[in-house]
This record gives structure tokens, C-alpha cells and sequence, in this order.
């Protein structure tokens, strides 16, 4: 080994990094961050008076452009940014057996500090189902409603196995302080897939998560209108939120990063042999 | 049992009559005697022995122990609370511990099974180890307490009975050959003046045989029906580890008699010479003085072991820091931001996240941040050491190159925690007898009336030719092309270098003939009764009268020998040897009596074999100050004769004025065979007047009948007075026989770079011989002799005694720094009274600094104590690794005080291998165990401690790097069951296959280019810059793993359907990432594969997606959110894949570019030989000249060994070439013939 396998590297990396940029590169994101535009000007100074206030409407709207064709499906994220869903107290007070097997297993302990309400247990309980997310979006173009299909964005294995097909929401957000969505108590857990994505907790403090899939095509230049309800406080810890559409390739979502390493590393696999190549013929050892 | 297998008779002689000198037959002083009276009863003197009642001892208060011996570390009870404590003194085992403890509470970050459950398995482990190493220590014991010995029951019947059965009390029958089985009393023996000999190599390592006897009024208890009324009362000493002293008395038959040392028989001894003896058995069992004396061996650890625990503080240091700063960031997030979480509904209830009291949580956030980061350390690190070293211990213990079929034993591996100390060895402190000698001596040439026989050409000779035919080959074939003129001295050379060699092969091959012991002598001229046809018969008679007649030895007759042919028995195997000679020259000594020798001569007038008889009338014996001996005997004609053997000096300082007609050629003999390492001894005789005698014999009479300190004094100067005016016959040498391929070992050692001291109990001359017979010493070498003077030694003050040897030291010290020549060696010989000074508190700085500059070094008439503080010492001194390597029980101190103590288990006793570190059955194998095992397991072990701590740095890390994004509040990125799985299965196997069976080079290569082995002296595996290269190397593994999987996978989608990576995507890609890094690394780390290493490093990859998968198919309630992790999220993700790929490779990129730098440009030893291999696989590596070339470069420059001896031998023989040609040369030219052809007109 020496050489010639650096070399061999930086011959298979080349490639295979310019096609990964490729795939990126096909693919079309638009993002836009909605927390502060849909705040009133009057409430721009006490933004959390604003979204605490339950009086104030919070619908909201917002438009843009699409700038380059976008193929079917498009996917609608939420983003998140400076949200600490990792937190370990946040991450851990969950209780999986409750959302497979509902109120008549024990062990919630686990969801500290949202067990119990009024002595009658919570389901789903825990932090995280707590604080789900409840902004919501529409959207349309040429006045007309794009559907929005927010089936499947969660893992198949999650609704199946994960959340009780049986298990109904209960005394959920009851009590006196109240996080974020509620739940309709009439639709199985195993059905509630805002729930089930938002309980993948995220690895970083800046996440996006899957709302939904506009299954037609965006053109150039068409503009969308995205009627919102602003629902979700992230104006007391300085959050910001962002709507997020994209396209995919083979690859997933818009990733240069990749693409760039394999190429970067590639290069100067190549570089590196071809010098010690010279020096080695500038010096010959025996 | 040996007496009864071959029945041997004796005639029954008074030995005590022989001896003129022996001092232990010194009877007591009043004044001590009183001494000892008074002492009796006092305390630490209160034992009170019932003999032949052993069943008085019983009951207390006389209840001694019974002999059993026990050396186990643990019993049954004892095992669990002391291994544990032994096991939790480890600071890393501590803080698992700790860990384990505050896993209990809610507080932990991880599972308590994920804690506890490592840490089990890793001290269960370690404790089975322990556990079977004692058992084996049990079994040891078992085999020693269940030896039988004959002890009387009742009625003067004795029957066998165990070892451990034996009581205090018991009367005891031990027959020759039998290892006394406690500290026995001597009571009567096989001979009629109650005098045994009692061979005390097991304690003290002195070969020569000791006296002891019984007291008179004990002597009458010889046969077994005497004992059926026998009673006595022993008052004596209390149980102590003092070898040298007995203090008691006895009393009998109403009777009080004082008890001394020389009627103590001492456990580990052994019955030599002497048919039985009775003994009554004083101490038993652990009160014995064997016992007491021993110490227990010490725990040893390896430098690297030691290095280790450093590593270990910097690995804690590094956990300090990072839950420092996780607890500082904790604090920061706390005061700042934290309140505004809404989402978290703080405060908490467990208090550590309460952003009211935000110091508090930081503290309590400290120690989750310390178990966290606990991946830092390497918790398997231990036990994987543990288990890779067995498996060393394992692969060395049956190296089928480490056998001996001669004993049927192979090397041993008594320990396993110093496999890698055998690759670190700088320094070989060496027992003589034993070790390096077979203890036989070989009668191999002689010098009779200045002619010498048994040959001269040594190997040494012929080594030097065949490499002088080898360099002169391609040398002479350059110049052959170039230059004509140089053809004519072709044949010359040739003729020379290829004469010696066959002359020497002629001589060396011709072995043919019955192989008798003792006798390795070939020589046409002196076998087979030729010596008749020499010139001075008479010379050559009275040379083998000498030899027959001056000895104390006795013949055996053995009823399964040939008649003709006797065996003999004497104090020293060299007077063995002689007797053996001259019965092979025809002169049989064939019996003794009192006063009377007969040998069987063959007479050359008559060609007849004829039975003569002398009348030995005065043995003058062999003293350690007198280095000679003497008999006066009378012929039948009443001629009397005083035969005299001794050391060449002394002998040739009492030479008459014409008894030196063959003194200078006997000189040059005595000169060559010295060099050879032969034990020379001169013989002399002359001829007494019947008047001179007569008065002389009254002198020595009155002389030796003195009683008194001035006795000695008396009889030396008798003898010196009679001891003079001899004429020289010639001188004999004998060789110490060294065991097989000794100095082939040492030659090999010493060209590793290994320095070699000899320390031996033994006298001056016999260590000097062993020294030029290893090629430790040659003769130009400088040498230095360090001894006390007489006058200081007469003087006794300690003073001039240190004034003395430190005047000699520093003279010696001046002499090396002067020499200008580099290359020159020198040999220091010291002996034990000089030694004791030596290495006293001020002398000791100068006398190792002057030992250390010495090419070898040699101690002779060393104590066992002075051993082991050599040892000590120059452990301390010179901070190098030492070895020692010896057979016997007085090597056992210097074997413990070692780094690596070896025992040589050929022998019989057992106590040099009981306290080894390792046994071999011969010394050579240490040239295996040291240069490839010794090289391997260093190579190993470093390998392995230092990949260690890569992966646990390379792993940890990401655990901290990932806490910067989790607001430090201690989540995991990994499942509990994956962190788990990362030291106990997922990387544990690779490391322990490179552990075990990695090789740099192969054990042929380490054979021929013994400089590899140099790498572990100057520790170049495991330096700190590599060390601290490694943690670096995994401090960016981390780095870039975790940097890669964050950056690529946040916060995009990570597959086509638009899902993005959550927690357990992320964790479980990094994962993926971590394992394949480190398992890739391992595999570059390998220079050595088999299916092993290929198995456990792709098998440990495929494992982990096995276990994803596995414990992905798991029900959730089990697996939580790994639940289908591969299957549904991130295995149908083509960016998994290549993150993995990308990763790899980045995070060897580091390491992959260091080695090609660093092969290309700074290669090491073990590199160039791996390249060469590989070039020159296909063809026959051997031959090829660069092959040689360097393997000539490998052999460290060394001043000693056979090589060293063999390359001075060159340049003395090229210097002489070089006078010849240059002689021919000038012969040549000065030709009128090469003038004519010079100045010829056609040129």
C-alpha cells in the first residue's frame, strides 16, 4: 500500500463527488422565515405578549416567488432554529409503552413533568408531546388551493409500531399551562403523524420537519400565497421560524456539503501522490 | 529410591581422617559453648522438640504446625474480598466502580445494565485469572506436600508417609539423592562417623558439597531397630530465616549436649554421597529456615504497564476537562437562557437543571458529565490486556522452536503480566553453574612435558577463516578485472584462509568413538595407550600419577557397568573428571582404604597392566587461599612422592630451579587454552628423602593436632614448608562444559545489544574460564581485576578497605575514558569481599559508573544477597530493564529483584523457577524468547494500548462534541446498548487478534537482523510523541466524524421521500461512521494477516449492522427509537453510504499520510525489512546481496560474543596477510625477472 491507493482513492472520489453535486444542485429549496413578518407592528416589541394572547388572531400570510421549476412532490417543512429538542430532560420525558398501549400501562413516570393532570393520567403524555407543534399552512396559487397531502410523512414503523392504533388522545393540554397543538381526541395516535414526526425528536437545535407534500408541479415563477396560523411561541427563547419547500433528488434534500468533501478530498488525494511521486523520482531511495 | 535401584557399595571409610583442614569439625569454644547454654530458654530461643514423640506436639503448648507449605495468594475464603480489592485498586476499575454506584441514581446518563455490566465482565474477567493462577500455585503445592519420605512409626518400623503428615518430632530415614523433607536434626548417617554430605544448591548455589555430622552420643543410631526406644528433648532457636546459625542443645540419654549448624540438615537440601541418614525433624513446614528465607515473589509490572497508568491520568485529565467545560457551558446555558425554555417547564425536580441555583446543577451536572465522558477511558483496555497477554503466554508455551526433547520440557511462561518486558531487556545479569554450564566437567587438553595435546584448532579459528573466504571472494573479483598484476596473490590467499579451514574441519569432524562423560578428549597420540612411544615417559607416568593419586575422590563399584570401567564420586566434578581421564589413559584408580591408594597401571616395559599400590601419607587439602593440593605417598619401593596439583601461578612460584625445563612452552599452552575458557590446573611432583619427611611430618602432626585459632595458621605453614622445590609435569585443562549453543545465545544477545553480566557464587578462576568459553572476555581485552588487597583484608577496617577499592575503581575508570579507541573493550572481574565494598553507599555511584562502561562484566564468590542487590542496584542505576537468569535457589533473590526473572527448570530444583517469571529448560532458548517473543509482544502490546486509546479518544469525543449542541444538558447522540456494545464486542476482537498474533517481521527475520530488536530498548512504539500522536490521530477521527455527519445530514433530507435525519438517524450514521474508522484503522495497522484479522475486523463491521438490524427488529418497548432504524431510516438512504465511505477515508487520511512519509523518507528497521520482503518474495531472498548487505548492518557492533571474538581474530589475521604480501610483494619486485618485465622495451 502507499501511493497508488491514495491515488486510487482521489480517481474513485472525483467522480462520484461530482455527481453527488449534481444531485444536489438539481434540486430546489425555497425558504422562508415567517416569525417576525407575522407579527403586527404593534406587537413587534412584546412579540410573547402577542402570541400569548389568545385574542389576537394569529393568521398571517405570506407570498413568494418560485424560482425554477419544481417537480412533484414537493415537500413542506417547518423549521426550527435555536429549539433544544435534544435537551436530555425534553428528550427523555416520553413514555413509549403509553403511546403503544395507552392508559392502562403504568410506567409514565418516565414523562416528568407532564403525567397527570387533575389525578387522570395524560396521553400522549411527556414534554415533547406537550410542546407539539400547531402552526399550520395553506397554500395557494392562481387563487387556487394546492393540496397539500399530509399522509405519510411519518415512518411507517412508527404509526404501525410505535403508536397505538387504540390509543386516543386524553386530558391532553387540560391543564393550566398549556404548550403547544392540541390533539383531537377522536383520531387514533397511530393517525395523528404531526404528532409522530414531532415526537423523532431532532438531533440539533436547528431542524427541520416534514409538514406535508404538494404533489403537482411548480412552475417558474409562479407565485404562492401561504395563508398561516402563526400559532406556536418561539418568540420567548428567541426562535426563529421558517417554511421551508423543496424538491428531492436520489441523494435527499439540497446537500452541496457532500458533494464538495468528495470532491476536495479527491483533488488533493491526487495532489498528494502526484508530489510524492516527484519527490520520491527527485530522490531515489534504496 | 536411587539406592535401591542401583545398589552401590563403598568401601566404608573414616571421611573425617582424609580431612586435614575441614574447618566445620572445629569443635565449640567453652566460651561459645556457654553462650549458646545461656540463650537456651530465653525468648526467641524457647522451642522444645520431644524426638521420636511426635504426637507430644500435638497439644499446646508444643504444638508446631504440621509441614505442609502452602505459597497461594488466596484461599477460599479470603479469594472474593482480597481479589476484589486487588482488582478495585486500579484507578480506572475505581471509577467504573464509582460509575456503576452513581448509575443507581437518576443521575447517570446511561442504563445501569449499560454500566454495571461492562464492569463485570471486565473484573470477572481479570479475577478467573487470578483465581486460575492460583490454582495452578495449588496444584504446585500439592505436588511438593505429597512427596513420601520413610519416618518411623513405632518399634523401629519405618514406613513412607506424606510430606505434609510429617510432624515435629518425627524421626526420618532420607536416602542419597532425597531432598530432606523439613529442617531435620542429624541424628546418625550411612557412615560409620556419622558424616554426610549435603549438596545446599537449592539455597545457597554453591555447587560443592557440604559437610555435616552428627554428635557422637548419636552416632550409635544407625539402623532402623534403634529407634524403637529412642527419646530426646531438643531446646533450640525459635523458627528464623537465618541459613547459617543453629543455636540448641539436646538432651539425651541424660545427657546434655550443645547443638550447631553442622548437625542441622536444612529442608531443600539434598543427600549426596551418603547411603541414609536418620534425622529427626525440628522445624516443619513454614517454620522451616528454606521457607522463612523465601520472600514472596513480587508482583512485577511492565514498563509499558507503568506507562500506561500515565496514559490513564492523561485520559482522566482529558475527562476533567470536558466535563469541566460541560458543566461551565451547563452553568452559562442556565444563568442565560434556559428560563425562557418553555419547553422544558423548568425547574426540575432532580435539581439539575434549576436555573435558580445554577451553580448547584453545574456541580451535579459535572459528575453526569464524568460517567458520560467515561468512553475516555478505555474500561476494557485492562482486561483485553489481560486476555491478549494469556493468549502471548499461550503462543509462547508452545512454540515447538522452544522445546527441548532432551528434558521434555518446554519454556514457560510463570507469569503473564511481562510478555512485552521480554522486548524491552537491555541487560542480562547471569548465574554461572547451572545456566550457562551443565556443571560437568570434560577433561579436554593437556600439556605434557611442554607438548600439547587434545588439539588446537578452536572455533573461533575456524569461523574467523570461513568469513575471511566469504570477503575475500566478491573483493578479489573486483579486483581481478581492474588489475592484473594483483592474480599472482589469488592462490596465496586462498591457500591460506581455505587451509586453516579444512584443517580446522578435519580436526572438529573427527568425534567418532564411544562418548564417555567427562572425557572429551581425541587424541591419537595419548589414547589407546600410544603415550608409551613419547619421549619423556617418565614425565608423562608422573603426570598420570598425579592425576590418579591427587584427589579426594572415591571409585564406585556399579554392578550394571562393565568391570573394567569405574565410576567415581568426589567433592568437585573437576576431580571427576580426571579420574575419569586417567582411567581412560590407564591409570585406574581402582581403590582406597585408610591409607592406601592402588591404581591399575598399564607399565610400558611390560605392556601389561599392573595393580600397584601407594601408601598415601598426608593429604594436604584444596583451600580457597592455598589454590592447591597435595598428597605425599610412598611407591612400593618406599620412594616418597609429593604430588601436588593447583592453580599455574602458585604452582610456578614454587618450582625448583631445575624443575622448569617445559615452563615457558607449558605457558604458551596454558595462555591458548585459557583463551579457549578452559579450567587449567598444573600438575607437579618431587621426590622427599625419607629423613626430610620423617621431620617434617612431626611438625604437621603437632600442628594438626593444635587446637585453637592458631591451628590453621599452623598447618598452612606445614605444607608450605614441603610444598616447594617441585618439578613441573604440565598442566591439564578441563572445560566447565557449557549447556548447548551458550555461546551461539550469547553471541546473538550481544548482537541485539544486550549486555551480559555473569554473577556466580563461584572462585575467580572458574568465572574467568566460563567468561572466555561465552567469548564474554578475550584476550584483548582489557581487563580489570577488582579485590581487596591482603593488607586492607588483613586489617579489617573498612575504611582502608573502601580506600582501597575505590583507588582501584577510579584508576580503572581513568583507563577507559583515556582510551582513545572507542571499539576497545573491557571486562571488569570483581569478586565478592571487593563487591560488598563496592557497593556500599559511596563507593557504589563510581563502581556502577565504571561496571556500566565495561563490555562485561563478571562477579565471582557473589552471596545470593549480593545478587539480588546488584541487581537492585543497577536496575536503579542505570533505570534500564534487567533480566536475570539462574537455576538455583540463590538466584531466587536476584530473580525476584529483576524486571524479568528467569529460571532454567532442566535441573532438578524447583525454587528458581518458583520464583521465575519465566522458566526455560536451557539457556538458549532465551535467544528465541527474547529476540522474537520478546520483540512481538512489545510490538504488540504497544500496538494495542496505543490503538486503545485511539478508538476510546476517537469515540468519547464525539459524545462531547455532540454535548456543544444539546445545550451541554447530557444527552447521548448513541443508544445506551450501542455504547455498550462498542468496548465488549463491536472493536474488542480485532484489537485482541492484533494483540496476539501481529508480527512485524517474521521470526526468521527477527533471527537474522538481531538490531530489530533495539526498537525496545529505546522504546520507539511507545515513546510519548507516538502517544501523544495517537490521541491527536484520535482527536481528529472524532472530529471529523462528527463534523461530517452533522454538517451532511442537518438539516436537509436525508432520503428521496423527504424525511429528515432525527436523533437516532444522526446517532445511528456517526455510529457507523465510528465503528468502520476504527476497524479500518486497525487494519492498517496490521502488517500481519491471517483469516484471524481478517475475520474479527470485517466480521466485528458486519456485527454492528447485524446488531442494528437485530435490535432494530426488537419490539419498541425494547429497542425505544432504534426501532427499524436500518430498515426504515437510514439503510435506504444512499447518503448513509457515503457518508460512511467519505468518512473513513478523511478520518485515515492523517495516519495514511504519516506512514508514507514516514516509509518513504524516515524508514524504520522493521519497515526497510518488510520492503525488502516483499521485493524479493519471488526470488530466493537469501541469496540476494542487498539481503545480506543488511543484514550484516543489523548486527550491532558488539565487543563481545563469539562474533566479537571472531571479528578481532580477522584483523589480526588480515594484519599478518598484509606483512606477507607485502613481504611477497617486495620479494616480487626486488626480482631481477619483474624488474626485466617492468622496464621491458614493449611496454
Amino acid at each position: 500500500m502507499g501511493l497508488y491507493d491514495i491515488l486510487f482513492i482521489g480517481f474513485i472520489f472525483i467522480p462520484v463527488g461530482l455527481v453527488t453535486l449534481r444531485a444536489s444542485h438539481s434540486v430546489v429549496e425555497i425558504v422562508e422565515r415567517y416569525d417576525i413578518g407575522c407579527v403586527p407592528e404593534p406587537f413587534r416589541i412584546n412579540k410573547v405578549s402577542y402570541i400569548q394572547d389568545d385574542s389576537i388572531p394569529k393568521n398571517c400570510s405570506l407570498s413568494f416567488k418560485v424560482p425554477k421549476y419544481m417537480k412533484a412532490p414537493i415537500y413542506i417543512y417547518y423549521q426550527l432554529d435555536n429549539y433544544y429538542q435534544n435537551h436530555r430532560r425534553y428528550v427523555k420525558s416520553r413514555s413509549d409503552k403509553q403511546l403503544l398501549h395507552g392508559q392502562n400501562q403504568h410506567g409514565i413516570s418516565s414523562c416528568q413533568p407532564v403525567e397527570v393532570n387533575n389525578d387522570r393520567p395524560i396521553i400522549p403524555c411527556g414534554l415533547i408531546a406537550w410542546s407539539l407543534f400547531n402552526d399550520t399552512f395553506t397554500f395557494i396559487r392562481n387563487r387556487a388551493e394546492l393540496k397539500v397531502n399530509r399522509k405519510n410523512i411519518a415512518w411507517k414503523s412508527d404509526r404501525e409500531h410505535k403508536f397505538g392504533k387504540n390509543v386516543y388522545p386524553f386530558n391532553f393540554q387540560n391543564g393550566t399551562l398549556i404548550g403547544g397543538g392540541k390533539l383531537n381526541p377522536r383520531i387514533p395516535l397511530s393517525d395523528q403523524e404531526d404528532l409522530i414526526v414531532w415526537m423523532r425528536t431532532s438531533a440539533l437545535p436547528s431542524f427541520r420537519k416534514l409538514y406535508g407534500r404538494i404533489e403537482k408541479d411548480l412552475d417558474v415563477d409562479d407565485v404562492v400565497v401561504v395563508h398561516l396560523m402563526n400559532n406556536y411561541n418561539t418568540y420567548s427563547f428567541g426562535g426563529k421560524k421558517k417554511l421551508v419547500l423543496s424538491t428531492t433528488s436520489w441523494l435527499g434534500g439540497k446537500n452541496d456539503f457532500l458533494g464538495l468533501a468528495y470532491v476536495f478530498i479527491g483533488s488533493s488525494s491526487v495532489t498528494i501522490a502526484v508530489v510524492f511521486t516527484l519527490l520520491h523520482l527527485l530522490s531515489q531511495r534504496h | 529410591m536411587v539406592a535401591a535401584s542401583s545398589r552401590k557399595r563403598k568401601g566404608k571409610i573414616r571421611w573425617s581422617k582424609l580431612y586435614s583442614f575441614a574447618a566445620c569439625f572445629r569443635p565449640l569454644t567453652s566460651k561459645e559453648r556457654l553462650a549458646a547454654r545461656e540463650l537456651i530458654g530465653q525468648p526467641g530461643f524457647s522451642r522444645v522438640v520431644f524426638c521420636n514423640e511426635p504426637h507430644l506436639h500435638k497439644r499446646k503448648p508444643y504444638k508446631y504446625p504440621y509441614n505442609y507449605i502452602s505459597t497461594t495468594k488466596y484461599n477460599v475464603l479470603t479469594f472474593l474480598p482480597r481479589a476484589l480489592f486487588e482488582q478495585f485498586r486500579r484507578v480506572a476499575n475505581f471509577y467504573f466502580l464509582l460509575a456503576a454506584i452513581f448509575s443507581l441514581f437518576s443521575l447517570a446518563p446511561f442504563s445501569r445494565a449499560s454500566l454495571i455490566a461492562p464492569l463485570v465482565f471486565v473484573v470477572g474477567i481479570s479475577m478467573l485469572k487470578e483465581a486460575v493462577e492460583d490454582w495452578h500455585r495449588f496444584l504446585q503445592d500439592l505436588d511438593v506436600n505429597n512427596r513420601t519420605v520413610k519416618t518411623h512409626i513405632s518399634n523401629g518400623v519405618f514406613v513412607d508417609k506424606l510430606w505434609k503428615e510429617l510432624r515435629v518430632g518425627d524421626v526420618v530415614k532420607v536416602n542419597k539423592g532425597e531432598y530432606f523433607p523439613s529442617d531435620l536434626l542429624l541424628l546418625s548417617s550411612g557412615n560409620e562417623d556419622g558424616v554426610c554430605y549435603v549438596e545446599t544448591m537449592n539455597l545457597d548455589g554453591e555447587t560443592n558439597l557440604k559437610i555435616k555430622r552428627c554428635l557422637e552420643a548419636s552416632l550409635c543410631l544407625n539402623e532402623d531397630e534403634e529407634f524403637s526406644k529412642f527419646k530426646a528433648t531438643v531446646h533450640c532457636e525459635d523458627p528464623n530465616p537465618n541459613l547459617y546459625t543453629f543455636v540448641g542443645n539436646i538432651e539425651f540419654e541424660k545427657e546434655s549436649y550443645p547443638l550447631s549448624p553442622s548437625q542441622l540438615l536444612l529442608r531443600d537440601s539434598k543427600l549426596r554421597n551418603t547411603d541414609y541418614i536418620y534425622g529427626v525433624v525440628i522445624f516443619s513446614g513454614h517454620d522451616t529456615k528454606a521457607v522463612r528465607n523465601s520472600t514472596r515473589s513480587p508482583s512485577k509490572r511492565s514498563r509499558i504497564e507503568r506507562k500506561m497508568d500515565h496514559i490513564i491520568y492523561i485520559l482522566f485529565s482529558m475527562l476533567v476537562l470536558v466535563s469541566l467545560v460541560s458543566s461551565f457551558g451547563s452553568l452559562l446555558y442556565l444563568r442565560q437562557d434556559m428560563v425562557d425554555w418553555w419547553y422544558l417547564q423548568l425547574p426540575d425536580d432532580n435539581k439539575v437543571n434549576d436555573p435558580s441555583k445554577p451553580v448547584q446543577s453545574a456541580g451535579l451536572q459535572f459528575i453526569r458529565a464524568l460517567i458520560l465522558y467515561g468512553y475516555l477511558i478505555p474500561i476494557s483496555l485492562y482486561v483485553s490486556i489481560e486476555v491478549v497477554k494469556v493468549l502471548q503466554t499461550m503462543l509462547i508455551n508452545k512454540d515447538i522452536e522452544l522445546y527441548d526433547d532432551v528434558t521434555c520440557k518446554s519454556v514457560q511462561a510463570r507469569t503473564s503480566n511481562l510478555n512485552e518486558e521480554l522486548g524491552q531487556v537491555e541487560m542480562i545479569l547471569s548465574d554461572k553453574t547451572g545456566t550457562l554450564t551443565c556443571n560437568q566437567m570434560e577433561f579436554r587438553k593437556c600439556s605434557i612435558a611442554g607438548v600439547s595435546y587434545g588439539g588446537d584448532i578452536t572455533e573461533v579459528d575456524l569461523a574467523a577463516s570461513m568469513r575471511m573466504n566469504a570477503d575475500f571472494e566478491p573483493f578479489e573479483f573486483s579486483i581481478d578485472e581492474t588489475d592484473g598484476a594483483t592474480r599472482s596473490f589469488e592462490p596465496f590467499e586462498f591457500s591460506v584462509s581455505s587451509f586453516s579451514a579444512q584443517n580446522g574441519n578435519a580436526r572438529l569432524t573427527k568425534t567418532e568413538g564411544p562418548v564417555i562423560k567427562g572425557f572429551n578428549f581425541r587424541d591419537d597420540r595419548l589414547t589407546n595407550e600410544n603415550w608409551i612411544h613419547g619421549s619423556n615417559l617418565f614425565d608423562i607416568t608422573m603426570f598420570f600419577r598425579v592425576m590418579a593419586l591427587c584427589h579426594t575422590g572415591i571409585p564406585l563399584e556399579d554392578d550394571n557397568h562393565k568391570m573394567d570401567k569405574l565410576s567415581y564420586e568426589a567433592e568437585s566434578p573437576e576431580e571427576v573428571s580426571f579420574l575419569i581421564a586417567s582411567q581412560e589413559f590407564g591409570f585406574q584408580f581402582c581403590r582406597r582404604t585408610q591409607s592406601l591408594m592402588v591404581l591399575r597401571e598399564f607399565d610400558p616395559s611390560s605392556m601389561k597392566e599392573v595393580e600397584r599400590e601407594y601408601k598415601l601419607l598426608n593429604l594436604l587439602e584444596f583451600s580457597s587461599s592455598r589454590k592447591r593440593m597435595s598428597v605425599i605417598v610412598s611407591n612400593e619401593d618406599g620412594q616418597i612422592f609429593l604430588l601436588c596439583k593447583g592453580a599455574d601461578s602458585i604452582i610456578f612460584d614454587r618450582l625448583a630451579d631445575n624443575g622448569r625445563a617445559y615452563e615457558q612452552a607449558t605457558t604458551m599452552h596454558l595462555s591458548s587454552y585459557a583463551e579457549d575458557g578452559l579450567r587449567t590446573l598444573a600438575f607437579a611432583y618431587r621426590t622427599i628423602e625419607a629423613a626430610e619427611y620423617e621431620s617434617w611430618n612431626t611438625i604437621f602432626t603437632q600442628a594438626k593436632a593444635t587446637i585453637g585459632p592458631e591451628r590453621e595458621e599452623l598447618l598452612e605453614q606445614a605444607s608450605e614448608t614441603i610444598e616447594k622445590d617441585l618439578i613441573l609435569l604440565g598442566v591439564v585443562a578441563v572445560e566447565d562444559k557449557l549447556q548447548k549453543g551458550v555461546p551461539e545465545c550469547i553471541d546473538k544477545l550481544a548482537q541485539a545489544g544486550l549486555k551480559i553480566w555473569l554473577l556466580t557464587g563461584d572462585k575467580r578462576e572458574t568465572a574467568i574460564n566460563i567468561g572466555f568459553a561465552c567469548s564474554l572476555l578475550r584476550q584483548d581485552m582489557k581487563q580489570f581485576h577488582l579485590s581487596l588487597s591482603r593488607d586492607a583484608e588483613s586489617n579489617n577496617q573498612v575504611k582502608d578497605m573502601k580506600e582501597d577499592i575505590l583507588q582501584q575503581i577510579e584508576s580503572s575508570y581513568k583507563m577507559v575514558c583515556e582510551e582513545r579507541n572507542k571499539e576497545a573493550p573491557f571486562g571488569l572481574v570483581i569478586d565478592g569481599k571487593a563487591l560488598e565494598i563496592a557497593l556500599r553507599g559511596d563507593v557504589k555511584d563510581e563502581f556502577l559508573q565504571l561496571a556500566v562502561n565495561c563490555a562485561s562484566v563478571i562477579c565471582c564468590r557473589v552471596s545470593p544477597k549480593q545478587k539480588a542487590l546488584i541487581t537492585r542496584l543497577v536496575k536503579q542505576y542505570t533505570g534500564k530493564t534487567t533480566l536475570a537468569i539462574g537455576d538455583g535457589a540463590n538466584d531466587v533473590g536476584m530473580i525476584q529483584e529483576a524486571d524479568i526473572g528467569v529460571g532454567i527448570s532442566g535441573m532438578e530444583g524447583m525454587q528458581a523457577v518458583m520464583a521465575s517469571d519465566f522458566s526455560l529448560p536451557q539457556f538458549r532458548f532465551l535467544e528465541r524468547l527474547l529476540i522474537v517473543h520478546g520483540h512481538w509482544c512489545y510490538q504488540r502490546i504497544s500496538k494495542m494500548v496505543l490503538y486503545f486509546v485511539y478508538k476510546n479518544v476517537a469515540f468519547g469525543l464525539t459524545l462531547f462534541y455532540y454535548e456543544l449542541y444539546t445545550s451541554f444538558s447530557g444527552e447521548v447522540l448513541y443508544d445506551d446498548w450501542y455504547m455498550t456494545m462498542f468496548n465488549v464486542m463491536l472493536t474488542s476482537l480485532p484489537v485482541i487478534a492484533l494483540g496476539v498474533l501481529e508480527q512485524d517481521v517474521s521470526s526468521d527475520i527477527c533471527l537474522q537482523f538481531p538490531a530489530l530488536y533495539q526498537q525496545g530498548p529505546r522504546n520507539v512504539h511507545f515513546s510519548w510523541s507516538r502517544i501523544i500522536g495517537w490521541i491527536l490521530n484520535g482527536v481528529v477521527s472524532s472530529l471529523v466524524i462528527f463534523l461530517a455527519n452533522i454538517y451532511i445530514l442537518s438539516p436537509t433530507a436525508m432520503r428521496e421521500n423527504g424525511f429528515v435525519a432525527d436523533i437516532d438517524s444522526l446517532g445511528a450514521t456517526t455510529y457507523t461512521c465510528i465503528i468502520w474508522t476504527v476497524n479500518c484503522q486497525i487494519a492498517l495497522i496490521t502488517s500481519h494477516f491471517t483469516w484471524i484479522q481478517h475475520l474479527s475486523i470485517w466480521g466485528s463491521i458486519l456485527l454492528w449492522y447485524i446488531f442494528l438490524l437485530v435490535y432494530g427488529a426488537l419490539p419498541p418497548n425494547f429497542s425505544g427509537n432504534a426501532f427499524q432504524v436500518l430498515v426504515e431510516g437510514i439503510g435506504p438512504a444512499p447518503l448513509y453510504w457515503m457518508i460512511t465511505v467519505l468518512v473513513v477515508v478523511v478520518s485515515l487520511l492523517p495516519y495514511f499520510i504519516h506512514i508514507v512519509i514516514q516509509r518513504s523518507y524516515f524508514p524504520m528497521d522493521d519497515h526497510i525489512i518488510q520492503e525488502m520482503e516483499q521485493c524479493y518474495k519471488k526470488y530466493d531472498v537469501r541469496d540476494n546481496e542487498m539481503w545480506v548487505r543488511e543484514q550484516r548492518n543489523s548486527q550491532r557492533s558488539t565487543r563481545i560474543g563469539f562474533s566479537a571474538r571472531v571479528d578481532a581474530k580477522i584483523l589480526s589475521f588480515n594484519q599478518q596477510l598484509q606483512q606477507k604480501k607485502l613481504s611477497i610483494y617486495r620479494s616480487v619486485t626486488n626480482s631481477p625477472i619483474y624488474r626485466s618485465i617492468t622496464t621491458s622495451p614493449f611496454s
